[in-house]
């Protein structure tokens, strides 16, 4: 397969195989699907709450500064999260 | 950031506390339209009456949620035969459930797809039990089974659900596989489950006429790497479950005993497994306890947690973490002790039994027996009381 090439214009968006939500009981985001349960760590959490295939990867990547001031420069975290979340079907992309 | 992402639901922390029940399964009648002979339900089904009423289940879906279980499996029998599923799917959804419907595909129709996707539900898994009609409905014990799965199934995806596809393999069907994979690919499942019957239920009864010689098994495996290695990424996600009876360790059964799993039976009485009723235990009952209590604090449940139960070889075994000692049902079918090493094991001194069962699955002695619900049972009865009238 294919290693998707993340750019700023790239409008990921949650495969309809997957349901997004917070999990008060694992205290974090989890993706659902046939059977199963991904956990997602702090910042795959607040990436993928910004994801609604609306959004494009330069507008979530200033949302996410503008929510962390003090994070530096996330892009390269948002890249690496999304070409994993591609590489692994929980997201689309256009 | 983004180190860790991906925890597997199988690999909860095990701290002093014990986690929640992940996953529910709710099988909500043990009547079904087919009477598939690979059946893992219990083959005494005559106490089945009491099915719990639309609030118990609620009752039950909401203690578990706020437990922490996430999965819930909509089971039976056939859950279909229950009116009211549609309320059950809104209630759990409405919970926060995923919420997964495990069917025959009979009984479904267009608008009832589309009914429970109104309600919620998540995704649909349906079982086949052959790739042609001749074969499906054989083994189904049931005309136009096949057509009815087939036009369901494309009906599934059409309405945008996810879905999953079983295939319970046995010498029956075995040779099929490929035939299987490629009906998987023009339904456009998601997943695919190959899985070679597991021999609880109606299956243990029938096992002579189920498990596949290592042969048989041995060649479906290769059939199946090559179909893969020719998808391209394409196509259905298969997964492919070999009998634990040609393994030399057992398999983690149910991710250890009340870890992860909670079944609750048509009648209420809560299991750490679907098969467990046959143990030796008392089992409590959701009308009597909370889902809480149950799991927490029940006899039951606490038995075979942790390793203080084990006796000698896996006491002592390295892998006893891996494996939790196998499936107690295995042990106690076999062995009749279900503190017993897993009779899979070959350090079992029982190991024996189990190359026994696949010897005598080459000659069968007896005949297969189709598995029968209470109604069906209910006739069967009275045929033989009029027959007994007539020789009167």
């Amino acid at each position: 397969m294919n290693t998707p090439i993340v750019t700023p214009e790239m409008t990921p968006s949650l495969n309809a195989m997957f349901r997004f939500q917070w999990e008060k009981a694992q205290n974090c985001f989890v993706l659902l699907f046939p059977e199963g349960m991904v956990k997602l760590n702090g910042g795959a959490g607040e990436i993928m709450q910004l994801i609604d295939g609306q959004t494009n990867i330069q507008q979530i990547t200033a949302a996410l500064h503008a929510k962390f001031p003090d994070a530096g420069d996330l892009s390269d975290d948002v890249n690496e999260f999304v070409t994993t979340a591609i590489e692994k079907k929980w997201l689309n992309h256009d | 950031m983004t180190n860790q992402t991906v925890t597997d639901i199988s690999a909860q922390d095990s701290d002093a506390l014990v986690g929640p029940p992940l996953w529910l399964l709710a099988e909500l009648t043990y009547d079904c339209p087919l009477h598939c002979p690979y059946c893992s339900n219990p083959t005494d089904l005559s106490d089945t009456k009491n099915e719990l009423t639309t609030e118990q289940w609620f009752k039950v879906f909401s203690e578990a949620r706020d437990m922490g279980a996430v999965q819930l499996g909509f089971s039976g029998g056939e859950p279909l035969l229950r009116k009211d599923l549609e309320e059950l799917v809104k209630h759990a959804r409405g919970l926060g459930f995923y919420t997964n419907l495990i069917t025959s595909g009979i009984g479904l129709t267009e608008k009832r797809i589309t009914k429970l996707k109104e309600a919620g539900l998540d995704h649909i898994q349906i079982s086949f039990q052959g790739a042609d009609p001749e074969l499906n409905d054989a083994i189904a014990g049931r005309g136009n089974a096949y057509q009815q799965k087939f036009n369901m199934a494309k009906s599934v995806k059409a309405q945008g659900y996810p879905m999953v596809l079983n295939f319970v393999l046995s010498k029956q069907n075995l040779e099929q596989i490929e035939d299987i994979m490629r009906l998987s690919c023009e339904l456009e499942a998601d997943y695919v489950e190959l899985a070679t019957a597991q021999y609880y239920g109606w299956a243990y009864q029938n096992r002579d006429h189920l498990l596949p010689s290592r042969e048989q098994l041995v060649e479906a495996e290769a059939i199946v790497n090559k179909f893969r290695d020719e998808q391209d990424g394409k196509g259905p996600h298969f997964i492919f479950v070999t009998p634990d009876y040609f393994e030399t360790r057992p398999k983690a059964c149910m991710n250890g005993w009340g870890t992860t799993f909670l079944t609750i039976t048509p009648d209420g009485s809560a299991l750490p497994c679907h098969s467990a009723k046959m143990l030796p235990l008392t089992f409590p009952n959701v009308k009597d306890k909370s889902i809480n209590d149950i799991w927490q604090q029940d006899f039951s449940f606490e038995y075979f947690r942790g390793d203080d139960w084990m006796p000698q070889p896996c006491k002592g075994c390295d892998e006893k973490e891996k494996d939790f000692g196998g499936c107690r049902c295995q042990a106690f079918m076999m062995t009749g002790d279900m503190h017993k090493t897993d009779p899979v094991c070959s350090k079992s001194e029982d190991h024996h039994l189990i190359q026994q069962a696949i010897d005598s699955a080459n000659n069968p002695s007896k005949p297969i027996v189709p598995r029968v619900n209470q109604k069906a049972m209910k006739h069967a009865k009275d045929t033989e009381l009029n027959i007994t009238r007539i020789k009167i």
